[in-house]
């Protein structure tokens, strides 16, 4: 009964995501208007900046979930940490790809090493990576589940780093959007942005219930295999 | 004989590329959990096999 429930819930995550999805990319190609500044490139800033932000979500998710593991010991918790971390790293992945392709249209170089925000965000990244090279080098149980778990809260720290980093910066060139003085942004813009952030959210809450359900299944056919044979 | 100078890419190139990913992305989870619900497709049905077998 439960497990009919939560195949409900993820249908209705799913459908809600691929409904805000579309709205999103109908506002961001249709209304919202071409900034004066950036020009038509700047569209990919509804995109690119709420999967980094989703991406820190998943981090700091995944983070929760490990300090469940060693206050608890719960299995199920290591399990959903790893998932969102995974799609953390697959999220910083797509933040990496879409910042590159924006940097390229808009100050003419893919990458630069003279910009903390970048740096940092592929410190945070390679860290993450490294993550499954600790986690997939051990045995399973209880020893790898607080090792994960420790990881993860360690990694978590290097968000708030990375966030201000251009706040803290004195040379930049990476916009700062948000400040202390609120969104630097019309409505209309700021709008596209929200409905942006929410329809990723949802992705990453679909990727993440299907992920752990087909996780949860496999590991529920291994042990049935062990007790068949 | 020499050919003209690639045009270098329009804004509307690196946007569609950006998002491009972003589907690309999309569409080669999708693949991966399809291929998978497969394989878990099929291994329920050898162990119902099994159980069928044992009695």
């Amino acid at each position: 009964m439960r497990d009919v429930r939560g195949l409900d819930r993820t249908t209705a995550v799913s459908t809600a995501a691929v409904l805000l999805l579309g709205a999103a990319l109908g506002l961001i190609f249709f209304y919202v208007p071409t900034d004066a500044d950036q020009g038509f490139s700047q569209r990919i800033f509804y995109f690119h900046v709420p999967i980094a932000l989703t991406s820190y979500v998943c981090f700091g998710w995944g983070a929760w979930k490990a300090l469940r593991v060693l206050r608890t010991g719960d299995e199920r918790a290591d399990l959903e940490s790893y998932v969102s971390i995974h799609l953390g790293v697959v999220f910083g992945a797509l933040t990496l790809l879409t910042g590159s392709i924006w940097a390229r249209a808009s100050w003419g170089v893919w990458w630069t090493w003279s910009e903390d925000q970048l740096v940092l965000f592929l410190v945070l990244f390679l860290f993450y990576c490294a993550y499954f090279m600790l986690r997939f080098s051990v045995a399973p149980g209880r020893s790898r589940s607080n090792m994960s778990a420790v990881y993860a809260l360690f990694g978590v720290v290097l968000i708030p780093v990375s966030f201000l980093a251009i706040r803290l910066s004195k040379e930049f060139i990476h916009p700062v959007v948000f400040t202390s003085h609120g969104p630097q942004m019309a409505a209309s813009q700021f709008a596209t942005f929200c409905v942006a952030w929410a329809a990723l959210l949802l992705l990453y809450a679909t990727l993440y219930r299907v992920e752990l359900a087909g996780k949860r299944v496999d590991a529920s056919l291994r042990e049935l295999r062990e007790l068949l044979t | 004989m020499t050919t003209p100078p690639k045009a270098p890419p329009s804004e509307w190139q690196y946007v569609a590329a950006a998002y491009g990913v972003v589907f690309v992305f999309v569409l080669a989870w999708v693949a991966i959990i399809g291929a998978k619900l497969q394989r878990l497709q099929r291994q329920l049905g050898e162990l119902v096999h099994q159980a069928r077998d044992r009695g």
